[in-house]
């Protein structure tokens, strides 16, 4: 078992985002430090467009993480409606 | 001078870096000056290349042209990274919107059958064509000397790569079947006896090793001829085959050529006007790569039963300019 | 949305139309003229179409996403200057920090920029050689937004304005521009492990985060806007450099100890070269964030153990003398502080003793080393200093010839021993500081005997002759008095108060 992660800035997109993560995630850890907020999972850890977008009140591409998103640690598997981080070991 | 500051003022002890102020003089530098001239490393490298051991990794020596100075050569448009994607994102909004339009208004399965022959058949291919320029610029990139040269290379190479991919959208668009349409358009490129002189012209290309004649080869010949063919006699032809709407998608591109063709022009002006050397040894270059591309489009041209001479004489005449047309 | 546009095609099959698709197979020209540096390596591909995208990112997004950040930046960086920005800082010390990270670090992301365009040609693959080219115009975008950054700063502090032609002279700015000529020199493949794999993906978070959150803490607004804003592109750098490890693995079985070569070669490297970041963290902020064992223990020991796990299915090992590191990080960054502390004339950054109280947090994060070998160190200095008597080193020491530190780090089974090796090759003698540099030396001799090593150039007369003034002045541009020494009595601490007043 290991920790994937995603460490995003600490903006107003970002707190959406890190709610729909906890939902679809509900293992995962919230770590906040100064401008910055990193959520960790053991092996794995998705991100639905659908979740995000019901928090965001908006349409929202899954490609929109990169201009939030400061680190990440995990395979990346990137399509239209998710994107995952995984772990295969 | 720590003494004078005892003063109520907090004053700078400079206005800019010394590389910059050793070129523009001591005063605030705009962003482009401080972010383009004098910061490639230039001495006391450490290794030489384990791929080319005749150069050092940043070296003059790629080109057959000689300057004093390379930094001689800057981009009219100004472009650091943060000017050019600002530029960029602004062409992409406004062409976004053209092509949202383009698809809400269903105008792609109202184009007629001619249309889209002559698009896939003249237009299409040339999605290769790009991969090429973009591999090209993004090469010079990284053996031109100094950061003007490079930099303007860069983001010339991505631009192509982004003109690749709004021609690739553009058949996707036109297509019932979406994919259908560029496969055809490949196997044109690949197979089809009218493109293989634009394949072997962009191979050839792929293999020159002088950085100054390759951005002439492919930026000022090739695309000087083919980019006048597209935005006025295709368009033209287009239009007589009730095809104009295409106009809406292919605009972006006329915006984007003017746009790089500043800087194209500065860049020939700038190393032809250093020596006779330069420009003889450039007008060479022209005449050799001039020929080869008027032989490869032809058959193009004729293919779609369109003229090459409008775009040929828009590309004498820019070379004429530059003082790098021969004259027999 | 753009990403919508052709509602019966996916991300994926959409993105395979916009990139691999334009690629060809070539038949004017033969494959191997066309890609001259993809096969001297040795490493087999035996088909890039197995390439898995890290990201599926196309023009246009990328235009609109990265105009996004960088309109972002630049309000920041016009709010700073319009604002005296920089007097919002904690201390004038912190500025040092900066002076070492556009002198060291910004000169890297420009060698990036150029690495990344040469193999973003270079690369057969289409899928491959677009994500190395988007890398190089995110370095091109770091190396100016840090210029740009630190431009307001350079207006009011010193060892900033000449920071082109200091990396290429000044001693211990061989120890960076050494560690990346390596890598740019290097055939393509060993460019992406060392640079995408072992430092982006592995190191990076080492450089950047602490960098970062330094900033934060000590009131550099600018430092910490540009910071995050190229974290955001290190993310996608990251991920490219994870599949680029994957992808050789997977191509063929002989890659496997190539690339266990590099990897052991570049954790090594990449760890000499984050000394000076240790040596930042501990010593040179003034508010201080984690210490560089902290920093150590939780990015490369967690992170790094859940990634070399991940690569065990391939063969993939640890890096060799990676336990070394574990044993170092007590170590580092005391080191490498007292030697700049010693060379501090030849520095174009200031250099103090550290306070009482910051004494007392190195005591504390390092408790098995600090006060047993640093302090006793620190306290002599500090009363010499008292004295009027501050310890200035004019001997020249001996570098490694590899790393170019020099050679005045401990051994790992003896922390009261110099470590220092050394080997005959062609009739000569050569210097190393560890195995992991003589092992280094050792596989490629006739690379490293090219080494530009600042000490044996400044003896051989090549660095404007053999007065060290004439050498920190004229060759090196450091300004005597206001660049250099220590920083109580500087130019910048008396200015610093002037102004402090004025505000």
């Amino acid at each position: 078992m290991s920790r994937v992660f995603i460490a995003l800035q600490d903006n107003e997109n970002a707190r959406f985002i890190v709610e729909a993560i906890g939902e679809d995630n509900p293992e995962a850890e919230v770590k906040h430090s100064p401008a910055m907020i990193r959520v960790e999972a053991d092996d794995r850890l998705v991100i639905r467009r659908e979740t995000v977008e019901e928090k965001l009140g908006r349409d929202w591409d899954t490609q929109e993480l990169q201009v939030d998103m400061i680190s990440i640690g995990g395979n990346v598997d990137e399509d239209d409606d998710s994107f995952t981080l995984y772990w295969n070991s | 001078m720590s003494v004078e500051i005892k003063t109520a003022e907090i004053t700078p002890i400079r206005q800019t870096y010394g590389h910059t102020k050793r070129r523009f003089g001591d005063k605030p530098a705009t962003r482009y000056q401080e972010a383009s001239f004098d910061i490639q490393p230039t001495t006391n490298f450490h290794y030489r290349p384990m791929f080319d051991e005749h150069h050092e990794l940043y070296d003059t020596g790629y080109t057959a042209l000689v300057m004093e100075d390379w930094y001689a050569f800057s981009d009219p448009r100004q472009f650091y990274y943060g000017a050019w994607v600002a530029a960029r994102a602004k062409l992409q909004e406004n062409t976004e919107s053209s092509f949202a339009f383009f698809e809400k208004r269903g105008l792609g399965a109202r184009l007629n059958d001619d249309v889209r022959r002559l698009l896939t058949r003249c237009l299409l291919p040339l999605r290769h064509a790009e991969m090429g320029a973009n591999m090209n610029n993004v090469g010079i990139a990284a053996n031109a000397y100094g950061t003007t040269l490079s930099q303007a290379h860069m983001y010339h190479g991505m631009d192509r790569l982004a003109v690749a991919q709004y021609l690739s959208r553009i058949g996707l668009l036109i297509d019932e079947s979406p994919g259908a349409l560029l496969a055809e358009a490949k196997t044109l490129w690949m197979e089809e006896a009218a493109w293989q002189g634009v394949r072997r012209y962009v191979e050839d290309s792929l293999v020159v090793e002088d950085w100054a004649e390759l951005s002439l080869a492919q930026n000022l010949i090739f695309d000087g001829l083919l980019y006048p063919f597209l935005l006025e006699s295709l368009d033209a032809r287009l239009m007589e085959i009730d095809g104009g709407d295409i106009a809406i998608l292919t605009d972006f591109m006329g915006d984007w050529f003017k746009d790089g063709s500043r800087f194209i022009d500065a860049l020939f002006k700038t190393l032809a006007g250093e020596s006779e050397a330069n420009r003889v040894q450039l007008t060479r270059w022209v005449a050799h790569w001039r020929s080869r591309a008027v032989e490869a489009l032809t058959p193009v041209a004729i293919d779609a039963d369109i003229e090459l001479d409008a775009a040929l004489a828009v590309l004498d005449k820019r070379l004429a300019k530059l003082g790098l047309l021969e004259t027999h | 949305m753009n990403a919508k546009t052709s509602k019966r095609l996916n991300m994926k099959e959409r993105y395979r139309i916009m990139t691999r698709d334009l690629g060809w197979e070539p038949s004017y020209q033969r494959y191997e003229d066309i890609f001259p540096q993809e096969g001297f390596e040795g490493i087999k591909i035996t088909d890039w179409d197995q390439w898995e995208d890290p990201f599926r990112l196309t023009m246009d997004n990328y235009w609109k996403f990265q105009a996004e950040k960088e309109r972002k930046l630049y309000a920041i960086f016009d709010a700073v200057s319009q604002n005296n920005g920089q007097m919002k800082i904690s201390d004038p010390r912190y500025l040092n920090a900066v002076k070492l990270f556009i002198t060291a670090v910004t000169p890297l992301e420009y060698n990036a920029y150029k690495g990344y365009a040469r193999v973003g040609r270079q690369f057969g693959g289409v899928g491959a050689r677009i994500a190395c080219q988007m890398q190089s115009i995110d370095e091109l975008r770091h190396t100016q937004t840090q210029i740009h950054a630190m431009s307001h700063y350079n207006k009011y502090f010193g060892g900033m304005h000449d920071f082109p032609h200091m990396f290429d002279r000044v001693w211990y700015l061989s120890v960076p521009k050494s560690f990346f000529e390596d890598a740019s020199t290097a055939g393509p493949f060993e460019f992406l492990t060392a640079i995408s794999f072992s430092f982006e993906y592995v190191l990076t978070n080492l450089l950047f985060l602490p960098f970062m959150s330094g900033a934060a803490y000590n009131g550099d607004m600018n430092t910490v806007t540009f910071g995050f804003s190229a974290q955001s592109d290190e993310a996608r750098h990251m991920t490219l450099g994870l599949e680029i490890i994957k992808f050789i693995l997977e191509q063929h079985e002989d890659n496997v100890p190539i690339v266990q070569q590099w990897l052991d070669k570049w954790l090594w490297r990449g760890y000499r070269l984050l000394s000076i970041v240790g040596m930042m963290m501990d010593y040179m902020l003034p508010n201080k964030v984690m210490s560089w064992a902290e920093a150590w223990t939780m990015y490369y020991e967690e992170a790094g153990g859940a990634l070399f796990k991940e690569l065990e299915r391939y063969g993939i090992r640890p890096p060799k003398y990676a336990d070394q590191t574990v044993i170092g990080k007590d170590h580092v960054s005391h080191q490498a502080w007292f030697i700049f502390y010693q060379y501090g004339h030849a520095t174009a950054f200031n250099t103090w003793v550290p306070t009482a109280q910051e004494m007392d947090w190195l005591s504390e994060k390092y408790p098995d080393t600090f006060d047993r070998l640093y302090r006793p160190r620190f306290e002599l200095l500090a009363e010499k200093a008292a004295r009027g008597e501050r310890f200035y080193n004019d001997a020249l020491p001996q570098l490694c010839q590899v790393c170019q530190i020099p050679l005045a780090i401990t051994e790992p089974d003896d922390d009261t021993l110099l470590s220092h090796r050394d080997t005959v090759h062609d009739g000569e003698r050569y210097h190393f500081c560890s195995d992991g540099c003589r092992d280094i030396f050792h596989h490629e001799p006739e690379k490293y005997v090219q080494a530009w090593l600042p000490v044996h150039q400044i003896l051989q007369g090549n660095c404007g002759g053999a007065d060290m003034e004439k050498v920190i002045g004229d060759y090196y541009r450091i300004e005597m008095g206001e660049d250099n020494l220590d920083f109580e009595g500087s130019a910048e601490q008396r200015r610093w108060a002037a102004w402090k007043q004025a505000v």
